[in-house]
């Protein structure tokens, strides 16, 4: 075997193992599609078919008449929104500070933030129900939003970013005669729109994704998100695997749609979150 | 100059102001009140008195608690060597450039942006006991069925198996970025002097991303100490508490049972787990990680 086929083999090698793999990674995703077309009777036939021979579509549609699915899925997309815009706000101002401006206890306050990263959310979670819940503002969605501006993983994420920029950029501004405030917002936010991104891609993955949160606060259905929602059509519909799946599905295609446009974004965020260890 | 200076740091100060005080609001003063709870009666009705370390004493003393730990620290010992290893030679077989290499990154990479609820909901479906994927292709090839989660010696396991497939991905790519890092003269000049693949592996990949490991098998550890979506959602604890980790034990406590001072309790028990890994992980990687 000369040194071309014997490469030619091994590249066909590695591509049925990658398949395999891939597949195998993908079945769950398939029976979760197959199981949403078929009727409650055929979900759990044995031996399991894969392709339904009349697809349900209607499981979908009654999604959407029977519970409050279009509720679930526009109060996810609400907070989801905001989290995002007030995050990205409060994190790069102060991020732009710490990597910037240089003040007196810089150091100090910029360790505070990275110390909180290594805190459990259980630690914090119950006082905050109860601030929440003092305030008279549980069952809404601001205890979902409101803390989530905060976020010290962001502000690390964009300080790295903001540090990587030419300095020349600002002084000929402070030049010019602007303030630091319009450095910020003008000239260096623009800069870091890739950084943004990851931010927002990984903001939104956490947020739509999150269970606990909606989990403690909310308790009436039609304030629900999209996880809690499928969460809870677990005891609404115990048995009917057909509509549970279906809701599922509808809970993942707009994230999903999200990640095959900005991939690349997710990606980042992800490698980012292990540079810093 | 110096007034320069000055007037600058009050933007300084200006900027990190509002955040600050989120954080403060949101972060640091309930670590403090959780602290400080954890070491009262609090349960929202009757009144607060502070009772020291009884909280502490008594979490220790119930058996439900030490086998939440004991379960907790099992699901990471099941998941937590087992996700590092198989995504690190995901990402090995997945490092290379080959046409449509980026469709296998993606299909891996799908169930780390799926919520965990969702997962759950199928793999309990594939997990059933009678009608379920898994029990039916077992069957048709002549096995016996498992009671994935109906039996206490299985549950465990069958909700660790799916959670290292939902993290593959997430591994995965942190390691490609370590991978990407590692000088390809490297293997080159190994290929020159006749070393296989097996040896590369052992003697210029594994060397060369030792920190990246580390990373990733601390950030394992730590998140499955706090595992509570896909056990609340597949077992809710059952059966027999067999799958009940320290997050839904406190979890329970605060938000069913209302003893808020000693959910908090519970809460410090894990941040001090989570701190003493830390702790442990930093030590060793300053002992063996080369760089």
């Amino acid at each position: 075997m000369n040194e071309k086929t014997k490469k030619r083999t091994g590249t066909v090698i590695v591509y049925i193992v990658c398949i395999v793999i891939g597949v195998t990674m993908l079945v769950p995703f398939l029976w979760m599609i197959s199981t949403s077309l078929k009727t409650q009777y055929d979900a759990v036939k044995v031996p399991p078919v894969w392709i339904p021979s009349a697809p349900q579509w209607d499981n979908y549609v009654k999604l959407f008449t029977d519970q409050p699915m279009l509720k679930f899925l526009l109060n996810t997309v609400k907070i989801v929104l905001i989290v995002i815009l007030g995050q990205l706000f409060f994190s790069s101002l102060c991020a732009y500070a710490f990597a910037r401006i240089p003040f007196k206890g810089r150091n100090a306050f910029f360790l505070l933030y990275i110390g909180t990263l290594m805190v459990p959310g259980q630690v914090t979670m119950i006082p905050t129900y109860l601030i929440f819940g003092r305030l008279n503002l549980t069952d809404t969605h601001i205890p979902l939003i409101l803390p989530a501006f905060f976020s010290a993983f962001g502000v690390f994420l964009l300080r790295q970013f903001f540090m990587s920029l030419p300095r020349e950029l600002e002084e000929s501004a402070e030049i010019d005669g602007c303030n630091p405030f319009q450095i910020y917002y003008k000239i260096m936010l623009p800069l870091i729109k890739p950084a943004v991104m990851t931010l927002t891609v990984f903001t939104l993955m956490n947020t739509w994704n999150d269970y606990l949160g909606p989990l403690i606060y909310l308790s009436t259905p039609e304030k629900y998100t999209m996880t809690l929602g499928i969460a809870y059509f677990k005891g609404t519909y115990t048995t009917q695997w057909n509509m549970m799946m279906a809701g599922a599905v509808i809970s993942v295609i707009p994230i999903l749609t999200v990640y095959l446009f900005g991939q690349k974004y997710f990606v980042e965020g992800i490698a980012f979150s292990g540079i810093k260890g | 100059m110096k007034k320069l200076e000055s007037r600058k740091s009050k933007w300084g100060y200006l900027f990190i102001l509002p955040n600050f005080l989120g954080l403060l609001c949101f972060t640091l003063i309930p670590i403090l009140m959780s602290l400080f709870f954890s070491f009262t009666n609090y349960d929202v009705i009757s009144q607060m008195s502070f009772i020291g370390v009884e909280n502490y004493g008594n979490l220790f003393a119930d058996r439900r608690f030490i086998s939440a730990l004991l379960n907790t620290l099992y699901f990471c010992v099941l998941t937590v060597p087992a996700g590092v290893v198989l995504s690190l030679l995901l990402a090995v077989l997945l490092n290379r450039r080959i046409r449509g290499i980026s469709i296998f990154r993606t299909m891996v990479f799908i169930p780390v942006i799926t919520s965990m609820v969702a997962v759950s909901l199928v793999w309990s479906m594939l997990y059933e006991d009678n009608a379920g994927l898994l029990n039916s292709m077992l069957q048709s090839i002549g096995l016996p069925r498992v009671r994935w989660l109906t039996d206490t010696s299985t549950a465990m396991i069958s909700i660790a198996i799916m959670s290292v497939w939902k993290g593959l991905g997430y591994n995965m790519t942190i390691f490609l970025a370590g991978l990407q890092g590692v000088p390809p003269e490297l293997y080159e000049a190994a290929r020159i002097d006749g070393a296989n693949g097996v040896h590369c592996f052992f003697k210029i990949t594994l060397p060369s991303i030792s920190p990246t490991i580390y990373f990733v098998t601390l950030m394992s550890l730590i998140s499955g100490l706090q595992t509570f979506d896909q056990i609340s959602i597949m077992t809710n604890g059952g059966p027999i508490d067999s799958t009940r980790t320290v997050a839904m034990y406190l979890y329970d406590y605060g938000f069913k049972f209302y003893k808020m001072g000693y959910a908090c309790a519970a809460a410090y028990v894990l941040f001090l787990l989570v701190f003493v890994v830390s702790l442990i992980q930093n030590r060793a990687s300053h002992r063996f990680v080369e760089s």
